[in-house]
């Protein structure tokens, strides 16, 4: 039987414990440098995931230009690390960087979120899809940022503890989001739309609202992203980029947190694992390109629900929520049905 | 005063005419019922009162406040309420997030609190958790909170709409056909559920039912509706008497 401090704060003491890990196994060399990359790749098509999950899982709508939120959370994090603040201060204000990326993406996503909930249906694929090719074509022509060269002379900010934490933060939020009357709103309107309106739910302000938190987290993504390569160009965030984020969100299943967390991880691994496979077997690393649509397609037609289909982790559902709660108000609930007079 | 004032209400879906100069009014604490054939333009004008579609002409009032052009979710929260001629859950949701959806404008808490859950959210979240439970108490529902909404046998779906329906705290009850696909034993509690429902959370009832046992065992006043008109109004005793409701309703007598 576990105790209930352990059910109530176990994985945070968890989390606490592994943090040092992610300072010193790559600092001692433990874990070789291609592994620590790969691991940071991780952490942030996980927050892509989530982000992409949060529009097309949990809403049910379908954007098909995360990329392009991404690419201008990149380059303001990029932008600022860079031009304004000072070096020494650069890995202090790595934060503020992030967040700024974050909310920059989140602006832009408010503009496109506004006339695009307007009306239903496929609008917002189109909407997102032209969004994300304008945002490529922008960043190639502003000369200032490199154009179509890209931008460089970020230091290597983005380090294996800095991915955890803001990953622990990102699916903090993301939780705390979805497990609020906003997320069961966004959920209620997946469901029936018209249904939701007629309990209450204001559904444009929802759906807006998450498109923005959405946004948000694409964008902070693309500010870790920055900081690992040191270099962004505009071809970095096509539809390709977010295609891949498509593959990882309905790989780990739609509609859950956990399944975002898994279908990144599992997508990042095979890509990578590919590339050696590629190389070993001499076979140009162009056909790393087909595999995910191709991913894509044959998940659709074999397992439409994805690894997780709906269901959660238990770690990543708030206590109050978790289904033993109920036990303790069953009782109460047995003493109201005495007390109080109930429907015939 | 009157809680709900319609008057020469019409709607058009292109050149087809749904509803024409309806006028209905309802005082607090009635429990009144619109019937018709089929196609009659009823659920027309549940849609038009709930905002779901803006009414061609007319107006309607509400408290003596005009809906017209407000959005669905204000509409709701002025405090009416709706349920479905089908039942219309959020069928993949717990039944405990069925209803708790029904507070969102009563959540109290702005969407930056829920992202970082401070006290003021955990603290509300408590409190919309508490009455939600009470209502499905009530409602013989909170054994099944957790189970999803889609394996409930079909008359507690029924009942969990009606639930859901009361989380908005409305004053005035729109019910769709709520006997529909019911047995006569569920019939019968069925009614006794409007009865007690609207003593007890003090509503004005306004349903539409196909079922003459339903609408003449409860309701104070019917409303005839026949090809988007009123053909009749009047006591449950008038309207099965009244001549052209027979016609509406049986056709027209052949002479000879």
């Amino acid at each position: 039987m576990k105790s209930e401090f352990w059910k109530r704060w176990g994985v945070l003491v968890t989390l606490i414990l592994i943090f040092p890990l992610t300072i010193l196994l790559p600092k001692f060399g433990i874990i070789n440098p291609y592994i620590d990359l790969v691991l940071k790749y991780i952490g942030i098509n996980i927050i892509l995931a989530i982000s992409l999950n949060l529009v097309n899982g949990y809403m049910g709508e379908f954007s098909v230009g995360h990329a392009g939120f991404m690419a201008i959370g990149a380059y303001t994090a990029s932008l600022l690390t860079v031009w304004l603040f000072p070096r020494q201060l650069g890995p202090f204000l790595f934060p503020i960087a992030l967040l700024s990326g974050g909310i920059a993406a989140g602006i832009a996503g408010l503009g496109i979120a506004f006339p695009s909930f307007r009306t239903r249906g496929d609008y917002l694929a189109i909407v997102t899809l032209a969004f994300n090719m304008i945002i490529k074509s922008v960043l190639e022509n502003i000369e200032a940022i490199g154009g179509p060269r890209g931008f460089m002379g970020m230091e290597k900010l983005t380090s294996l503890w800095w991915v955890y934490l803001v990953v622990i933060l990102m699916v903090f939020l993301a939780r705390n989001y979805v497990f609020s009357n906003f997320g069961r709103g966004v959920l209620s309107i997946r469901e029936d739309e018209i249904a939701s309106g007629l309990v209450s739910v204001n559904t444009r302000q929802v759906k807006v609202l998450t498109f923005v938190f959405s946004a948000f987290l694409a964008g902070v993504a693309g500010g870790l992203f920055a900081h690992e390569l040191q270099f962004i160009n505009p071809r970095s965030f096509t539809i390709l980029k977010s295609t891949d984020m498509l593959v990882m969100v309905y790989l780990g299943g739609i509609g859950s947190l956990g399944g975002s967390i898994l279908g990144a991880t599992v997508f990042t691994v095979v890509m990578e694992g590919l590339r050696s496979v590629l190389q070993q077997i001499g076979i140009s690393q162009e056909w790393r390109l087909v595999v995910a649509p191709l991913m894509l397609i044959l998940l659709m037609i074999f397992r439409p629900s994805g690894i997780m289909g709906l269901r959660e982790f238990r770690f990543l559902i708030p206590h109050k929520e978790r289904p033993e709660a109920f036990a303790g108000h069953r009782e109460q609930m047995q003493a109201r049905k005495a007390a109080k007079e109930v429907l015939p | 005063m009157t809680l709900l004032q319609i008057e020469q209400l019409t709607h058009y879906f292109g050149g087809l005419r749904a509803v024409q100069d309806f006028n209905l009014n309802l005082q607090p604490g009635e429990l009144v019922a619109l019937i018709g054939p089929n196609g009659a333009g009823k659920t027309t004008v549940f849609n038009l009162i709930t905002g779901v579609y803006r009414p061609t002409e007319g107006n309607i009032a509400f408290r003596g406040q005009s809906l017209v052009g407000w959005p669905t979710h204000k509409i709701i929260s002025m405090g009416i309420a709706r349920t479905f001629q089908n039942v219309r859950l959020f069928k993949e949701l717990s039944v405990l997030d069925n209803v708790r959806i029904a507070h969102y404008t009563r959540a109290g808490y702005s969407p930056l609190e829920a992202l970082l859950r401070l006290p003021n959210f955990l603290q509300q979240e408590e409190r919309v958790r508490q009455e939600t439970l009470d209502l499905l108490n009530i409602f013989g529902l909170d054994d099944l909170a957790e189970s999803t909404a889609k394996n409930l046998p079909y008359g507690q779906q029924r009942r969990l709409e009606i639930a859901r329906a009361l989380a908005t705290r409305p004053a005035l009850l729109l019910l769709d056909e709520p006997a529909a696909g019911m047995n006569p034993a569920e019939v019968e509690q069925l009614m006794e559920t409007i009865l007690w429902i609207r003593r007890e959370f003090q509503l004005t009832i306004l349903l539409i039912e196909h079922q003459m046992r339903v609408v003449m065992g409860i309701t104070e006043r019917i409303q005839v509706l026949d090809f988007g008109e009123t053909i009749a109004e009047g006591t449950p005793t008038e309207i099965q008497n009244h001549p052209k409701v027979i016609e509406a309703y049986l056709g027209e007598e052949v002479a000879g």
